[in-house]
């Protein structure tokens, strides 16, 4: 579904990626885990275009998206969250998850009539944010929510536009304890024919989660298994969990 | 070709006065819209307030020039560092809009006030008899006044550069332009280095004001006239360096100086379409740092 | 915010009774107080700049202190046509619309590249070029003297330009009526919200997929040709176009009279210069520099307690009044 080759970033002298050859293959639930600094969200960012790759290349569903524009990715498929709530602050949760799905439709840009009059935007969203059960908070604005829920709604964005590739940014990252308990059952429930690309620090998370994980060490790939095999991997031992980096 | 010659001459002279005093006046503007991310449009209410008290010192309390020019930067340094302390620091975190609201609102208060006090005609400053007349120079002459702008204007540049390279203060501001957050978390206490920093640059602007009170009127509109000028040379210059205003203050002052002198009927034309284009090509000023 | 709930894709756009309030205080005044009708005239033009403002600031999200530029262009514009070419008031607009709206399109595809500062600094560059053509092409413009007696002709032919200024004021409220619908369809349709995403989180619509730069632009010259009808409209009415409606000051001012009445709001736009334009009238010609002084302070008092501007002390005023049922 999703794969880049021998892709590679630097800022001048300092690599930030290094030769990653990556594949994402339909349905999959992938974890990409490694200690700060390592160069995950770059990879996530070169991903989704908002940051190009100095050499290298990106294919998604068979088509090299390298030059491609963030908004022509999204088009073709490829969603994203970020690592820190990205949203709407001062528009109705539903607005945030509407402006996705009215993009998706088409009819983002209409000028005539008055958004209410697009019921199956409407319907839809509502229909996204009962599914992460926050369908009661569609009124509310963003600024509002507490930190967890924002989070839900990070996510709500994200899936109304339907993707055939999810790329999440640490959906857990910030969120209380008590709260964290609702993004991992959003995630277990998440539609199954999506290929998920997950980046965490939280290990629970990720060994509940992934059914196959990529080790990024400074730029570069270190490993990438099943769970048991990196659990039992003593390289990744050494440089990141067996520092004690249980939790994020 | 002689008189021709002679003009260049004549322009780059004159020019380069008027870029002095430009780069005086801006900046202060340049490092402290770098250094606290915030828009000051009002930042020529400092430079007229310099011109304007200096006058007032000359005339009223009948000091000399130089010591006039002093006292009217120390009070206007004095004054920013209340006006900081007070409203601008509330506004560092605030959008946009508020801030060029706010400044706005300063500049509408400050062209009052100096109505009030000053009256809406242009006033002069009294210039001592050294910088009266003529002074040869490679067997030309030309206006004292001028030259005096340019040499203290150097030797003023002079001394913040190797400040601002040297000095432990030259070092902080460095690193809390480059990176706030850091600067903060390494102890350096960002809203005293701030306050400094504001009230030394307001007393640049004082001191580009009331030098250059003979190149730029002294009117009460001077921060809305103005402002137009100063905003040119930060930002076609970059924010947060002290030579980024330097080469902005210089091409613009020496090429408005060409304009009006070669195509007066065009006016100011070319230095906003010139800006225009600088901004368009490096949208961070020529020798700013990409965001 | 006030209007958060009601725009968007859960909201209403129905018009609700209050709504009608300025159209009827304007019939008010057009019946009741025949003397102001010149001074009403042109606080419905300013309606209709800060309109255009509102459009692009209040939801758009981009800041400029250049918006005089269009208001000015379209000025000029319609008063070289009806000099040069024809005397149509509905003429004039259309050209005053037209021209405005090119000039925003053109300076708006290459500004709307950059933001922040340099956008800030490119707003002033762009009002001020215009401003330094319009002051040095005496040719056409009349420079520092402007175009004096602009011919102006009778409404479709039928409703002449009275010296009481009754034709212009109904002229004026008309067009204002149709640019307040335009403005409010905008606002309430899919792109109002789109656009207002994009001033929430510029990030975020691009990874939505949204065209981010397009949507701006429209929206911008949208609000460009809206100004620029303004400006047609003043030339139309006070049969005079000179640098007054070009410069810095106009826009600050212009700004100075949406935040007053309160920006995103469409009834700010109303408010603001109403207030301003009639306070201006009778206190400014007691004591300018006393004006100018109020003005200040005022900004600086709305900035660090008022936000909202008018409208919005009034919603805290109805708020504390009344419970949170606003």
């Amino acid at each position: 579904m999703l794969e880049t080759r021998a892709l590679c970033k630097s800022f001048g002298a300092l690599t930030v990626a290094d030769n990653i050859e990556f594949g994402l293959a339909a349905g999959a639930r992938h974890a990409l885990i490694g200690p700060n600094g390592a160069g995950k969200t770059t990879f996530i960012n070169m991903l989704t275009g908002r940051l190009e790759p100095t050499t290298g290349t990106i294919v998604l569903g068979g088509e090299d998206i390298t030059r491609l524009a963030q908004a022509a990715r999204v088009k073709r498929g490829l969603g994203r969250t970020f690592q820190i709530n990205t949203l709407f602050k001062d528009l109705t949760v539903l607005d945030n998850v509407a402006l996705g799905i009215a993009e998706r439709l088409g009819v983002a840009g209409r000028l005539w009539r008055p958004a209410s009059a697009y019921k199956t935007v409407r319907d839809e969203a509502m229909a996204q944010l009962e599914s992460l059960g926050i369908g009661g908070d569609a009124a509310a604005r963003v600024v509002d929510l507490p930190y967890g829920k924002q989070r839900l709604v990070e996510i709500a964005i994200a899936l109304g536009l339907k993707p055939k590739v999810l790329l999440l940014d640490e959906p857990a990252a910030g969120v209380p304890s008590h709260e964290s308990e609702r993004i991992l059952e959003v995630l277990d429930r998440l539609p199954a024919e999506i290929a998920i690309l997950i980046i965490e620090h939280d290990m629970d998370l990720v060994f509940r989660f992934a059914q196959r994980i990529t080790v990024l060490v400074q730029g570069q790939v270190l490993v990438e298994g099943t769970p048991d095999e990196i659990a039992a991997d003593r390289r990744v031992h050494e440089v990141y969990l067996g520092e004690g980096h249980g939790h994020g | 070709m002689e008189a021709f010659l002679a003009s260049v001459v004549s322009i780059a002279f004159h020019g380069l006065a008027y870029g002095m005093i430009l780069y005086a006046i801006s900046v202060g503007l340049s490092v402290t819209m770098g250094l606290m991310g915030f828009v000051n449009l009002a930042h020529g209410v400092f430079a007229m307030a310099g011109g304007y008290l200096m006058i007032t010192a000359m005339n009223k309390l009948g000091l000399p020039w130089l010591p006039a020019l002093v006292a009217a930067c120390i009070v206007v340094a004095l004054g920013s560092m209340v006006l900081e302390r007070l409203l601008y620091s509330r506004l560092y975190s605030a959008g946009e809009l508020e801030q060029v609201l706010f400044t706005i609102g300063l500049i509408f208060v400050a062209v009052a006030v100096a109505r009030l006090a000053y009256g809406p005609l242009p006033l002069s400053a009294p210039l001592p008899d050294f910088m009266k007349g003529q002074t040869e120079l490679a067997g030309r002459s030309f206006p004292s006044y001028r030259v005096v702008v340019i040499l203290s204007s150097a030797v003023l540049i002079a001394v913040l550069w190797i400040g601002l390279e040297r000095t432990r203060w030259g070092a902080m501001v460095r690193a809390a332009v480059d990176n706030r957050a850091m600067a903060q978390s390494v102890g350096i206490n960002t809203g005293r280095l701030f306050t400094f920093t504001f009230a030394l640059g307001s007393g640049l602007a004082a001191l580009g004001g009331a030098l250059g009170a003979d190149l730029i009127a002294m009117t009460p509109t001077y921060p809305f006239e103005q402002l137009v000028y100063f905003l040119i040379v930060v930002s076609i210059g970059g924010l947060g360096t002290l030579r980024g205003p330097f080469l902005g203050a210089l091409l613009i002052g020496i090429g408005d100086t060409a304009c009006k002198y070669w195509v007066p009927q065009f006016g100011a034309f070319f230095v906003y379409a010139a800006t225009m284009a600088i901004l368009l090509w490096r949208p961070q000023g020529l020798l700013g740092r990409k965001a | 915010m006030f209007d958060a709930a009601r725009i968007g894709y859960a909201g209403s756009a129905r018009l609700r009774p209050i709504e009608l309030a300025p159209w009827v205080l304007a019939l008010l005044v057009y019946f009741l107080a025949p003397n102001y009708l010149p001074l009403g005239a042109y606080v419905v033009i300013i309606i209709l700049f800060a309109l255009s403002l509102d459009l692009i600031l209040g939801y758009g999200g981009i800041v400029t202190l250049g918006h005089a530029a269009y208001f000015g262009f379209g000025a000029y514009a319609a008063g070289v046509f009806a000099i040069r070419v024809s005397g149509d008031p509905l003429l004039g607009l259309v050209v005053a619309a037209v021209a405005a709206g090119l000039l925003g399109f053109a300076t708006g595809a290459v500004i709307l590249r950059t933001h922040g500062l340099a956008l800030l600094m490119l707003t002033l560059a762009i009002a001020s070029i215009v401003f330094e053509i319009a002051n040095k092409w005496t040719d056409v413009t009349g420079g520092a003297d402007g175009l004096h007696s602009v011919p102006i002709q009778p409404v479709l032919g039928l409703f002449r330009f009275d010296m009481f200024g009754k034709t212009a004021f109904l002229y004026c409220l008309i067009v204002l009526a149709v640019g307040w619908w335009l403005v409010r369809t905008i606002v309430h349709s899919p792109f109002g919200v789109s656009l207002a995403g994009t001033r929430e989180n510029d990030v975020r619509m691009h990874a939505i997929g949204a065209p981010v730069y397009w949507r701006r632009l429209w929206a911008y010259t949208i609000s460009a040709t809206l100004a620029g009808v303004a400006g047609g409209l003043l030339t139309q009415t006070t049969q005079f176009v000179g640098l007054s409606v070009l410069g810095f000051e106009r826009s600050g001012e212009l700004l100075v009279m949406l935040v007053l009445g309160g920006v995103r709001r469409i009834y700010g736009a109303f408010v603001g210069p109403l207030v301003f334009i009639v306070a201006q009238d009778y206190l400014a010609k007691q004591s300018p520099e006393y004006w100018t002084l109020g003005i200040g302070v005022l900004l600086i008092f709305i900035v660090r307690f008022a936000r909202g501007g008018l409208l919005g002390l009034a919603d805290r005023a109805r708020a504390k009044l009344w419970g949170k049922k606003g």
